[in-house]
């Protein structure tokens, strides 16, 4: 439907103009940056990610648990209160170097997560099979762990991927133009409504062209955990004499990813505070935030059941489409999404102009692949055998559904709804233009504030934000550890 | 009263490459096997019963209802018979007194009286129904996937290589277990599996299938003692395949000398089969001819050594603990009792299309 929306707005603006706007240099200059953010950001992240889950969950460091809520925090600070804290502590990270680190200090998470969560699923039999062989650690996580947990992995990076393109905030701050900025410049200074799709256009593009790269990659290897007995945890590898170095880096990552902006957010608090807070405001867009964020989790978990159900078990170029067009829309920034519901509902539905639902619609389309992607890793480790079985024993479909499936992958739907909730939460541009007059998040409050360099007025609503997302990456951090997963299950 | 299970003219198919070519099988009752190699169409024959597969042609009934035939497809969920997978695939989130109730109507699920009664069919302990199945060994976990299957009291299981996850010692009392709970429950079974030790040991009837059709369907010692084709006398039981001549309808020569025939056969050229027990090793010096040790394997009751005689051929042999020889050793070799002989003559009716001195099989030898 967005995409709909993106060609026919394109199609409008005539062949000759669009090529004559696409070819500018100030359009070169925005696809550089935004393609050289991409790559340095996605691979930071992997980096990043990788290597911190393998730290926590295959070596014998001390104090596991912490580590892992560290590596998990950094999903309360969203992108662009990130941005914030560090752009008013200093202007040197309105760079290149700066946008890359501001980035990937908030968005490893979305690998480091899913990468944990398929390590603790994995079959330890096969690494110490590899062991055996006489490979070293270093050699079987190559060979053996990272082929068995990649779809985890491509996952998280897909979402990175997927966050860089969109990304506006923090972007914004920090003061570097990506197509993304470009388009909510052209919307909001002269609202040339066919040039900022044009460039929208180019966007969707670039989605495809990642979804391609990761279909590629994920191929059509079963993934279905063979083997049966009770499963055992993982032998760790002795880390000896590098146990502190490994300590010391993992602690200067929690510091620079939490500490700076929190120090800085603390600090415009202090200042703020003196000037006085409107705390019925406060409380209400609290209250508002915290709404919208469990309805739109609900609405695109539930959504996503019956997709991710096609893409596992009816593999065709149908459930395909279905599944990859579900990620075409996340790529868009929340504002084309926005426009176009927008221009939609007032020419269909007038009548739903200005109203939560087609802000929840928003919020489905924006973050349903989300759902689609923490659920899918779960149920494709699901057997198929169990549905035989439950067939065999008299459930259709439906049943099947009921009493197999979903108890099995409530793992999934509860990330699932946490993750999207998260993210509803601390949504900016598609709230912006969707939400009903009168109708403020704590996101929107803040960028009001943030945008205006009232940063000490900003404070208190990026520490709402903040102290509300930590429910919900706690949820998302417990959920990965398999001790947790009957209890959840039962 | 009718067949728990009619197969007739089934073939079944993935495009481009047919799987089952033709598959008649009656199961009136009991416990069926079938046996054969890997990748012969066993797996695709039970789930194409159990309704996972549709077949191209030919019809199924169980237990006198038509399930599958023209123009009739009976659901899985409708056909009213018990699945058991490989590893019994066990709800993970459910305990076993759920496992074992989960295909029960709603209003029994609850009460523990029949998963009760399940466990102690298969003869599991009650203690194990609130446990969850990973707290369950191997051997466990494919009994109470048993009794999950016979709690709604099919009429037919279907097992699917239910044996081959569990280790040895574990194996053969599972196995006798699971057909002790069969026959209590009163079902008919069809077990398909790749030992044709268990097969032998636990059906009253086997079935052996190779490439999509079955060679032979019979009791257990009619399949052993009077296969029907070369190939069944190779794949169940340890028989070396010799080529031959039937000099009348009760003898036959070959590299070992003249045999006496256990079924008649007409005279001319044959393959012989011949049992590995059937072939005793003596020292060089006493009956028989001669050959030399190549190669032996020692299992604490018994060994099985490969002869080579001087032609070339390589002859299966078990021998008692007691005089296990060395390889490389001179022996000389003769055979006990009466041999089975095929006809190789080319006659019209021959479909077997195995000729003469084609491949002296000499099948795997089991733990």
């Amino acid at each position: 439907m967005p995409l709909g929306y993106v060609l026919v707005t394109t199609a409008q603006l005539g062949a000759g103009e669009a090529a004559a706007f696409l070819w500018r240099p100030r359009v070169g200059e925005l696809l550089w940056n935004t393609v050289r953010l991409l790559v340095t950001g996605v691979a930071c992240c992997l980096l990043i990610g990788l290597a911190g889950a393998w730290v926590v969950e295959r070596t014998d460091l001390r104090g596991r648990g912490w580590w892992h809520a560290l590596m998990c925090a950094p999903l309360a600070v969203p992108a662009f209160v990130n941005g914030y804290g560090w752009v008013s502590t200093t202007h040197a990270v309105q760079s290149f170097a700066g946008a890359v680190m501001v980035t990937t200090l908030s968005y490893f998470p979305f690998v480091y997560l899913p990468t944990v969560a398929a390590m603790r699923r994995l079959d330890p039999a096969v690494e110490e099979v590899a062991t055996s062989l006489g490979h070293g650690p270093w050699r079987v996580f190559w060979w053996v762990t990272l082929p068995a947990i990649s779809p985890a992995v491509l996952g998280g990076a897909l979402l990175v991927g997927l966050h860089l393109l969109a990304e506006y905030g923090a972007l914004q701050l920090l003061n570097y133009p990506t197509l993304t900025t470009a388009i909510l410049q052209q919307y909001a200074t002269v609202f040339n409504g066919p040039a900022a799709t044009l460039l929208a256009l180019v966007l969707v593009l670039f989605c495809l062209l990642l979804l391609l790269l990761e279909h590629l990659l994920r191929g059509r290897r079963p993934l279905a955990r063979v083997g049966s007995g009770a499963s055992r945890s993982a032998v760790c590898v002795p880390l000896g004499r590098h146990r502190h170095t490994v300590a010391i880096a993992l602690a200067l990552l929690a510091v620079w990813s939490l500490a700076v902006p929190l120090v800085s957010l603390v600090r415009w608090l202090v200042k703020g505070t003196s000037a006085g807070i409107d705390v019925a405001e406060l409380i209400g867009a609290i209250g508002t935030t915290l709404g919208l964020g469990a309805a739109g989790g609900l609405l695109a978990t539930v959504t996503a059941v019956p997709v991710v159900w096609l893409a596992v078990r009816h593999r065709s170029a149908l459930s395909m489409f279905v599944e990859r067009s579900v990620y075409t829309a996340s790529a868009m920034p929340g504002i084309v999404i926005g426009l176009a519901l927008v221009t939609i509902s007032i020419r269909v539905m007038p009548s739903l102009y200005q109203t939560v639902v087609v802000l929840l619609v928003g919020y489905t389309v924006l973050f349903l692949p989300r759902a689609v992607v923490s659920l899918r890793g779960t149920v494709e480790l699901i057997p198929a055998s169990l549905d035989d079985v439950a067939r065999s024993l008299g459930c259709r479909g439906s049943e099947v559904m009921r009493r197999v499936t979903l108890p099995l992958a409530l793992p999934g739907l509860a990330a699932a709804t946490a993750l999207v909730a998260l993210a509803v939460s601390t949504e900016l541009t598609a709230t912006l233009l969707l939400a009903p007059t009168g109708t403020d998040t704590l996101a929107t409050k803040f960028w009001s504030d943030a945008s205006s360099v009232a940063y000490g007025a900003a404070a208190p609503y990026a520490l709402a934000l903040i102290i509300l997302s930590i429910p919900a990456t706690w949820l998302l951090g417990r959920l990965s550890t398999p001790g947790d997963r009957t209890e959840v299950a039962r | 009263m009718s067949a728990a299970l009619e197969v007739r003219g089934l073939a079944v198919g993935y495009p481009g490459r047919p799987v089952l070519r033709g598959i008649d099988l009656t199961v009136a009752g009991g416990v069926t096997a079938v046996v054969g190699p890997s990748g012969c169409g066993k797996t695709t024959l039970l789930r194409t019963i159990a309704g996972f597969h549709a077949p191209d042609s030919g019809t199924i009934s169980i237990a006198g209802r038509d399930v599958a035939g023209p123009g009739r497809a009976v659901p899985a969920r409708s056909r009213g018979l018990g699945f058991v997978p490989q590893e019994g695939a066990l709800f993970p989130h459910l305990s076993v007194a759920a496992n074992v109730a989960f295909g029960l109507p709603r209003g029994e699920r609850r009460s523990l009286e029949r998963a009760r009664e399940l466990l102690a069919m298969v003869d599991l302990p009650v203690e194990l129904l609130d446990r969850y199945p990973r707290d369950l060994s191997g051997g466990q976990q494919q009994r109470v996937a048993l009794a999950r299957a016979l709690a709604p009291r099919p009429a037919l299981v279907l097992l699917d290589e239910p044996f081959s996850s569990l280790d040895a010692g574990l194996r053969e009392g599972t196995g006798r277990a699971v057909v002790a709970a069969l026959r209590s429950a009163g079902a008919s079974a069809l077990i398909v599996t790749h030992d044709q030790g268990e097969a032998l040991s636990l059906a009253d009837q086997v079935a052996v299938m190779i490439e999509g059709r079955f060679l032979q369907v019979s009791a257990p010692a009619q399949v052993y003692l009077a296969p029907a084709d070369p190939r069944v006398a190779s794949f169940i039981g340890h028989a070396t395949l010799l080529p031959g001549v039937a000099t009348s309808r009760a003898a036959a020569t070959c590299a070992l000398g003249a045999l006496p025939l256990r079924t008649a056969v007409a005279p001319g050229p044959v393959e012989v089969a011949v049992r590995a027990e059937q072939v005793q090793v003596h020292r060089a010096g006493g009956l028989g001819v001669e050959g030399v040790v190549e190669d032996v394997s020692f299992y604490g009751h018994d060994a099985a050594a490969t002869v080579r005689l001087h032609g070339g051929e390589r002859i299966a042999a078990r021998i008692p603990a007691t005089g296990v020889p060395e390889s490389g050793v001179r022996v000389r070799v003769e055979v006990l009792g009466e041999v089975v002989a095929f006809s190789t003559a080319p006659t019209p009716t021959d479909e077997t299309g195995l000729s003469a001195g084609e491949g002296t099989m000499v099948p795997e030898a089991t733990a």
